[in-house]
């Protein structure tokens, strides 16, 4: 049996864990209405950028003289996962859960005879699947000094990407992140971007090009690649606060159960106390 | 007698108005979409796009992208697009380390110091 001063102190520490996990919970639904905010107006480029694009592929995709990037490379040996996860814990499952998406495809891959390499954004990501695929990873980018992401990052990253692959290091890309459905759900998301895959319907207009749909194609499809990035970097970013405020819910809510628990302990052992020490007075007096 | 004009970066919306006309500094040279033009969708050069509508006429400074031509409206994507009030020298500089920055890779070089003369130009334009 803990003392009254243990319970009382335990009692005083989960209080203020509770005021942190609310206070995050807080600050984590303020960031959570700017990250919605920035994956919504990201979406009109996105939308007309994929539309573009696809009209473009449909007509252009099955010559011989498509670029690359959509023809891809005529193997599919070398895998490349870039996995982005966040730079922070403490957000539930979402860390994991797009680890683990990863862990399972760079394992099936591996199993087939592929060759896999792992491109990680976001230290956690990293963390944890250094455990069992250091070996197979070939860079890491760090965001943590960003405070908000913008489309500079997702340049960056795809930059990254795009030189790797002209330099004939991979022949498929994937990027790993979580779509945000909603608060409570996000779904862990494989994507491919290299070669090229656009699901948005085509346009039916006809549409003079200018220069060449090849030559436009040749200039898009690298802004293509940096933008199914940047959204899904607006969507990661959507996703890690809306995990993080269910998770610190619950731990505020945790902590709210703990405290009444602790309290009936606390009250219960103070009464004992007290009916032992008059047993013992009326006894005492009893015996005089 | 109106075209519905957007011009969308990969951030947010700049701008989504009816407009008269647009001015477009097409890759292969300017043109200037009006209502019933034919479907066109051309690629950007760096240099100074135009709005004309009922309240006046808006610039913007672009830097590339593509613009999607219709009878009906053009939705202009731009990677980077300035409105030409807020184009401050800094602003320009700005732009013009990221053109050069995107160019210097291509091994086409009389490209890339087309874009970044295109540019200059369009500085030299709003008076700069």
């Amino acid at each position: 049996m803990p003392s009254l001063k243990d319970l009382k102190n335990k009692i005083a520490s989960v209080k203020n864990t509770r005021k942190i996990t609310k206070a995050m919970q807080m600050v984590s639904a303020a960031k959570l209405r700017r990250a919605q905010d920035a994956a919504e107006a990201a979406r009109p480029y996105a939308e007309r950028m994929n539309a573009v694009m696809a009209g473009l592929s449909a007509s252009v995709g099955n010559s011989t003289s498509a670029p690359r990037l959509l023809a891809g490379t005529g193997k599919d040996q070398v895998h490349l996962l870039v996995v982005m996860t966040a730079e922070r814990g403490l957000c539930g499952g979402f860390n994991s859960s797009i680890a683990r998406l990863a862990r399972v495809r760079a394992n099936e891959l591996l199993a087939q005879g592929k060759t896999v390499k792992i491109l990680t954004v976001g230290k956690k990501g990293r963390e944890q699947l250094r455990r069992d695929l250091e070996a197979h990873m070939v860079g890491h980018i760090d965001l943590s000094e960003v405070k908000r992401v913008g489309y500079v990052n997702a340049q960056a990253i795809a930059r990254d990407v795009l030189a790797r692959f002209e330099a004939g290091e991979f022949d498929v890309a994937t990027i790993f992140y979580n779509r945000f459905q909603s608060v409570i759900s996000q779904v862990p998301t494989a994507q491919q971007v290299i070669p090229a895959k656009f699901d948005g319907a085509p346009t039916n207009a006809l549409y003079d090009y200018e220069p060449s749909e090849e030559a436009i194609l040749a200039d898009l499809l690298p802004r293509g690649v940096a933008t199914q990035i940047f959204t899904a970097l607006l969507e990661n970013g959507a996703s890690e606060q809306g995990a993080r405020m269910s998770a610190m819910d619950n731990a505020t809510r945790n902590a709210g159960d703990m405290i009444k628990k602790y309290t009936t302990v606390y009250n219960r052992s103070r009464q004992a106390a007290i009916t032992k020490e008059l047993i013992e007075i009326i006894s005492g007096a009893e015996a005089l | 007698m109106a075209v519905q004009f957007d011009l969308v970066s990969p951030e947010r919306r700049l701008a989504s108005v009816q407009a008269t006309e647009v001015q477009i500094p097409g890759a292969e040279g300017d043109l200037t979409a009006m209502e019933g033009h034919a479907p066109t969708i051309t690629t950007l050069r760096p240099g100074i796009l135009k709005a004309v509508g009922a309240a006046g006429t808006t610039s913007y400074v672009v830097t590339g992208g593509f613009a999607e031509i219709t009878a009906t409206g053009v939705s202009v994507l731009a990677e980077r697009a300035v409105p030409v009030e807020e184009a401050t020298p800094a602003v320009m500089e700005s732009l013009l380390a990221d053109v050069r920055a995107a160019t210097a890779g291509l091994d086409d070089r009389d490209a890339a110091d087309r874009a970044v003369a295109d540019l200059m130009a369009a500085r030299s334009t709003i008076g700069q």
